[in-house]
C-alpha cells in the first residue's frame, strides 16, 4: 500500500514541472518556486496551460504516479497513462461481475445503500449542531428528509436490480438536495442553493460541489488504476465510451462527507466569499484562480485528517480511502470478499 | 529436443515458464506468491526493488577467476523439467575430475532461516544448471549478509523431490488464478512487504460482508465527527 501521498497542484499559468534529481520542481518563468521530494507525490494535477518534463511524466508512470491535465476552470481534459500494467485476470472478473445482474446488483446496493445513509448523516449532523438555532419550517424540512432517506434505505436493502438501485438513487439525491440550502449557514443570498446544475454550474455552490467532485474523481480514478481495476467498467453508472464509470461509482459514497461538507465548511465557515467566484455572461459560475487555490488548500489539509475505517478498524488517513475502497472492490471481485463493504460515516 | 526435455517436460512452452523467485514467495506464504505472481499486485515496485538490489549486489561480484575458480554472475537459467527460470546470482566453475562442474552460490541478505525456501531455491538453480550444463551438479553455497558466512547445500534426493513438488504447486498456484484465502500470522506478517495489500487480519475475520453492513446501519450513534 502507498503511504498517503500528496496531490501536487500546479495551478499557475505557465508553471512548468521538472524532475531534478530526487525531486520534483515547479517553476515559473524560469525561476524555481517549488521543490518537493519526488517520493513524497501521489498524483499530479495539472491547471490549464502548465506542463511537465517527459523525464517527470516518466518517473510518475514508473512509480504510478496518477497525472491529471484539467482546463483553467477545472474541467477534466486527458490523464496521462503508461503501459497498461495491473492484472488482466482481475479485469475480466470485473467485467464478468459487470455483466451478471445478481452480482451487479450486490456491489451497486452496497454504494448506493452508502451513498443513502451518508447523505442521511450530513442532515443529521445539521440538525445537531444547528437544529435548534433555526426556524420550525427548515428544521421540520431537515427532519422529514432524514425520515425520507432512513426509507430510502430501507427499500435499497430488500432485493432489487441495478436499474431499481439507480432510480433509489435518483430518488435519495433529490430528498437531500431538496435540503441542502438548509445546510447553509451564511444569510447571504449569494450562496443560495436551488438545485445541483453541473453543465455548468450555475450558482456559487454548484461551482464548488463541481471542483471538489473533480478533484475526488481523479483520486478516485488513479486510485482503481492502482489497484488494477479498470475505471471506465462501473456498476451503478452505465457503461459510456470516454465516462469513467466505475470511477464515479466509487466517488458516490465519498460525496457526502468528502466534498458537500467540505464545501458547507467552506461557505459557513467564510473560507470562501463572493470574490472567489466569477459569473459569466451566460450565467455560468466558475472559481476564480484565487478561489480554486483556497479550495485546493482546504482538500489537502482534509486529506490528512485520520478517522478509523469501520470495515479495517484501522486508523486510515482521509486521503487514503480511495485506494483501500478500491482495494476492498477488487478484494471482492476476486472473491476474497463475499461483498464489497462501502466506506459509511457514522 | 532433448530426452529429458520431451520426457518431463510440463505442458506448455516458454512463456509458460515461471520466475524462479516464485518457488521461495511460495514457500513463505502461498498467497504472497499469488498476490505478486497471480494478481501481480505491486509487482513492478517489488520486481523494481529486487532488482536494484540484486544489480547492487552483482555490481560488486564482477565476473573474476581466482584460484582457478571462475565465476559466473547473473547467469540466466531455466529449468525444462521444473517449467521455471530466472537469473543466478553466481555460479562458480569447479574443475572437476572430467569435466568442469558449475556451483551454484545464492546471496540473501538476511540470516538462514527455518523453512527451507532458500535451500529449495537454490536447488532449483542447480537443477538448470544441470540441464544446460550436461553434468550433475551436487553442491552448491548459500551465503547470508548478516551473518557473512557461507553454508555449503547438498542438493540430495529429499531436496530435489521437494523442489519438484513445490515447482509443481506453484504452477497449480499460478495457473488457477485464485487467490489462497488469507491466514494471519503475526511474525511472518509484520514483516511482509504486501501486508497493507494483503490485509490478513481483516480479510481472515470478516468473511460476511452482508451482515457487517447491515449491523454498520443499525448501530447508529451519534454522529461522530471526522
Amino acid at each position: 500500500m502507498r503511504r498517503h501521498l500528496n496531490t501536487l497542484y500546479v495551478t499557475t499559468e505557465g508553471a512548468y514541472a521538472r524532475k531534478d534529481g530526487a525531486n520534483v520542481v515547479v517553476e515559473v518563468d524560469d525561476a524555481e518556486r517549488l521543490r518537493v521530494p519526488a517520493h513524497m507525490i501521489g498524483g499530479i494535477v495539472l491547471f490549464g496551460r502548465t506542463s511537465l518534463s517527459p523525464a517527470l511524466m516518466g518517473f510518475c508512470l514508473e512509480e504510478g504516479i496518477a497525472i491529471t491535465h484539467l482546463s483553467e476552470h477545472g474541467r477534466f481534459l486527458a490523464r496521462v497513462e503508461g503501459p497498461v500494467s495491473g492484472n488482466v485476470l482481475l479485469r475480466r472478473a470485473q467485467y464478468r461481475a459487470a455483466e451478471d445482474p445478481e452480482k451487479a446488483a450486490r456491489i451497486t446496493r452496497s454504494m448506493v445503500l452508502a451513498k443513502t445513509v451518508n447523505q442521511r448523516a450530513v442532515v443529521r449532523r445539521t440538525l445537531r449542531d444547528h437544529g435548534g438555532a433555526m426556524d420550525d419550517p427548515s428544521r421540520a424540512s431537515l427532519e422529514a428528509a432524514e425520515a425520507r432517506l432512513s426509507d430510502i434505505a430501507r427499500r435499497i436493502e430488500r432485493p432489487a436490480g441495478v436499474d431499481g438501485l439507480r432510480g433509489l438513487e435518483g430518488e435519495a439525491s433529490a430528498v437531500y438536495f431538496g435540503v441542502f440550502d438548509a445546510f447553509i449557514r451564511k444569510a447571504d443570498p449569494f450562496f443560495r442553493f436551488e438545485g445541483r446544475s453541473r453543465r455548468p454550474p450555475l450558482d456559487p455552490v454548484n461551482a464548488l460541489l463541481s471542483f471538489l467532485y473533480t478533484l475526488l474523481t481523479h483520486d478516485c480514478r488513479s486510485a482503481l488504476e492502482t489497484v488494477g481495476l479498470d475505471p471506465a467498467s462501473g456498476f451503478l453508472h452505465a457503461l459510456r465510451p470516454g465516462r469513467p464509470s466505475l470511477a464515479l461509482d466509487l466517488l458516490e459514497e465519498f460525496r457526502p462527507h468528502l466534498a458537500d461538507r467540505l464545501a458547507l465548511s467552506l461557505i459557513n465557515r467564510g473560507q470562501v466569499g463572493p470574490s472567489a467566484f466569477r459569473r459569466m455572461d451566460n450565467g455560468a459560475v466558475l472559481l476564480t484562480e484565487d478561489g480554486r487555490k483556497t479550495v485546493l488548500v482546504a482538500w489537502q489539509e482534509r486529506k490528512k485528517e485520520e478517522l478509523l475505517h469501520p470495515f479495517i478498524e484501522e486508523k486510515v488517513s482521509i486521503g487514503l480511502l480511495p485506494h483501500l475502497q478500491a482495494q476492498l472492490l477488487a478484494r471482492h471481485l476476486r472473491g476474497d470478499l463475499d461483498g464489497y463493504p462501502p466506506m459509511i460515516w457514522k | 529436443m532433448s530426452a529429458l526435455e520431451s520426457a518431463s517436460r510440463p505442458a506448455g512452452d516458454e512463456d509458460d515458464l515461471i520466475p524462479l523467485s516464485a518457488l521461495q514467495h511460495y514457500l513463505f506464504c502461498p498467497r504472497q506468491c499469488a498476490l505478486i505472481h497471480v494478481e501481480r499486485a505491486w509487482a513492478e515496485n517489488r520486481f523494481t526493488a529486487e532488482g536494484r538490489v540484486m544489480h547492487e549486489r552483482t555490481d560488486r561480484l564482477h565476473a573474476e577467476s581466482r584460484r582457478g575458480v571462475r565465476t559466473l554472475t547473473a547467469l540466466p537459467i531455466r529449468s525444462s523439467r521444473l517449467g521455471v527460470h530466472g537469473v543466478a546470482d553466481a555460479v562458480e566453475i569447479h574443475a572437476a575430475s572430467g569435466s568442469d562442474r558449475p556451483f551454484p552460490v545464492d546471496y540473501k541478505r538476511g540470516r538462514p532461516k527455518e523453512h527451507r525456501a532458500d535451500e529449495v531455491q537454490l536447488c532449483a538453480q542447480a537443477m538448470a544448471l544441470e540441464e544446460m550444463f550436461g553434468v550433475q551438479v551436487p553442491e552448491g553455497a548459500l551465503f547470508y549478509g548478516e551473518t557473512r558466512r557461507r553454508f555449503p547445500v547438498a542438493f540430495d534426493d529429499p531436496l530435489r523431490a521437494l523442489t519438484v513438488r513445490i515447482a509443481q504447486e506453484v504452477r497449480a498456484t499460478i495457473e488457477s488464478g485464485a487467490t489462497p484465502a488469507p491466514s494471519y500470522e503475526r511474525r511472518k506478517c509484520e514483516a511482509c512487504s504486501l501486508l497493507d495489500l494483503c490485509r490478513p487480519k481483516v480479510l481472515s475475520r470478516r468473511r460476511d460482508v452482508a451482515s457487517w453492513l447491515r449491523a454498520s446501519l443499525e448501530d447508529e450513534p451519534p454522529c461522530e465527527d471526522t
